[in-house]
């Protein structure tokens, strides 16, 4: 399906016009756009015409503001993501700054210190973990390099959870992610990544997610995921 | 092509059904349901249901295909997963016919013979599906060799979830129709409890919160609808991403829910916002069938699958993920 017109049209009615279509996912346009004289990114939740009306605005209404909550908090406790502009819970929109990056799975070989990059990233991801944000998508493709800089973006599946599982699958996405695109890059920048984590969470929290992951994998339900995700 | 021609027993809950397949069709499926007079499924009384019907069924097979035990190529028998008293009759029955009548006994997972006899039946090479039943929620499709779980309940069963319900607001057995029924003549969507995390699925939280808003005097007509809504919803929006990942271009819904014209009305019109055909498992194999355990036997025997008699324990517990299946060929 093309959204074109429906985005265009979503985007008028707050007051920004639209530059070009990013991506289609399963549940939400991402398209470039000009808003009060901001280069932005528009994120539009998509109306499913196989729910109840009432049931499908909820749904995106919510999912609307939680991710723009999570967008905040993170930013809040120290880790880099796109500045929230503008929140249109019944619009379904909302918009953050432009990041002029590119995905971290990109470009991961060519980066002098990916080593570094990657100890970053786990203290991020500690940050995140410890303030109770779960990013649920955690993936070198929710991360956009630009320059010396790491942005985490896309927190559409993410959620506000203590619970060390939700904790371990985060961690364990990361994992996935670099075993699928970079084979021989995994362990030292694995160790790194925990090294970081470390450095926020404590040595035994560190222990605990380690373990949890490794119970994960061991259930072997996501080796679906691992094959099938960029 | 080679050809064989394979009996098949199935006992894993509430049916006890024998068929006879070839890996191109079916020749013959008769079943047995057990109705329990209340409550759910008691595991020994169905068992003693299956006994109790097990020679007469199996004759009644062999008689309308038309062929005699001694043709047969093969015993095939759901191993798993279910209930261990239902399983132990089906495998009981297996091994005698295997040892009596010196056939090769050939193990079937339950779940993926729903999966085979979806794509036989829908005509399908490679769908992403959705099998939906009284004990079963997953979605699933076939990657490097295996049926691999895309998502899945992480407590109760949809169709249990459903059936539990009709059961305590008196709307009886079979839960799903009826539940349906009533949910036709709703049309105010109450709030209820909508969770997916990641691609999993949880229903009780669901379960609870409607029966308490049937106790607190909403309109049972509301509240059937808004629970299947928001049960359907959450299931439709899990394979629409796992559609969008995998980019398949087939849906197909197997199991006893896949009846259901309300949730194959919502999984079609999911299909088509993104180009891809969906058609449901033919309604006299969407429920427990012995066809189904035969057919997917005739495709495993056929790959060379089989078991000795003294390993073919029973796998209560038995996961998709476990399985084989020699007889699709991975794309790469």
């Amino acid at each position: 399906m093309n959204y074109y017109g429906e985005v265009e049209e979503a985007l008028r009615r707050i007051g920004a016009r639209l530059r070009e279509m990013l991506s289609i996912g399963a549940e939400a346009v991402l398209a470039r756009c000009y808003w009060r004289g901001f280069e932005a990114v528009a994120k539009y939740r998509l109306p499913k015409p196989y729910r109840d009306g009432l049931l499908d605005k909820l749904l995106r209404s919510r999912r609307t503001v939680l991710e723009a909550k999570l967008l905040v908090e993170s930013k809040r406790v120290g880790v880099p993501t796109p500045s929230l502009l503008y929140v249109n819970p019944d619009l379904h929109i909302l918009l953050t700054d432009f990041i002029p990056g590119v995905k971290l799975r990109d470009v991961l070989t060519k980066l002098q210190e990916p080593k570094d990059i990657f100890r970053r990233i786990g203290v991020y991801a500690g940050l995140l973990h410890e303030r109770g944000i779960v990013h649920g998508d955690l993936t070198t493709s929710n991360m956009l390099v630009v320059g010396s800089r790491i942005f985490v973006i896309d927190f559409g599946l993410g959620d506000f959870s203590n619970e060390l599982e939700q904790h371990g699958v985060d961690v364990h996405l990361m994992l996935r992610s670099l075993e699928s695109t970079h084979p021989s890059l995994v362990q030292p920048l694995y160790a790194a990544f925990l090294e970081g984590y470390a450095e926020v969470r404590g040595e035994d929290m560190r222990r605990a997610v380690e373990v949890k992951v490794k119970e994960i994998r061991r259930r072997g339900r996501y080796v679906v995921e691992r094959r099938l995700r960029r | 092509m080679k050809s064989c021609l394979v009996l098949g027993i199935e006992s894993t809950a509430h049916t006890f059904g024998v068929g006879l397949a070839t890996p191109e069709g079916v020749l013959a499926n008769v079943n047995s349901e057990y109705r329990p007079r209340d409550g759910g499924i008691h595991p020994r009384e169905a068992a003693e249901h299956h006994s109790r019907v097990a020679s007469s069924v199996l004759v009644e097979a062999l008689k309308r295909a038309a062929v005699r035990i001694r043709e047969v190529d093969a015993i095939a028998v759901a191993l798993g997963p279910g209930m261990g008293p239902c399983l132990r009759v089906g495998a009981t029955l297996a091994r005698f016919l295997a040892v009596r009548y010196s056939k090769p006994l050939v193990p079937v997972n339950h779940a993926i013979a729903h999966i085979e006899i979806a794509r036989l039946t829908a005509g399908f090479e490679d769908p992403l599906v959705v099998y939906i039943a009284g004990g079963n929620t997953l979605i699933t499709t076939f990657v490097e060799g295996r049926y691999r779980v895309f998502g899945e309940t992480l407590d109760i069963p949809l169709g249990n979830c459903l059936d539990v319900f009709a059961r305590e607001v008196g709307l009886g057995y079979p839960g799903t129709p009826r539940v349906e029924e009533k949910a036709l003549k709703g049309s105010r969507y109450l709030e209820l409890p909508y969770v997916v995390k990641g691609q999993d699925l949880q229903f009780s939280g669901l379960l609870t919160k409607a029966l308490r808003l049937v106790k607190e005097g909403a309109r049972l007509e509301d509240v059937c609808y808004s629970l299947v809504e928001t049960a359907y919803s959450m299931l439709v929006e899990v394979t629409e991403r796992a559609l969008v990942h995998t980019s398949k271009e087939e849906v197909t819904l197997t199991g006893g829910v896949a009846r259901s014209k309300l949730l194959c009305g919502k999984l079609k019109a999911m299909a088509e916002l993104h180009n891809a055909v969906f058609k449901p498992v033919e309604p006299q194999y969407a429920g427990d069938n012995g066809a189904m355990i035969a057919y997917t036997g005739a495709l495993a025997y056929l790959n060379g699958i089989s078991i000795r008699v003294e390993e073919s324990r029973i796998r209560p517990m038995w996961r998709i993920e476990e399985v084989d299946v020699p007889w699709r060929v991975s794309r790469t």
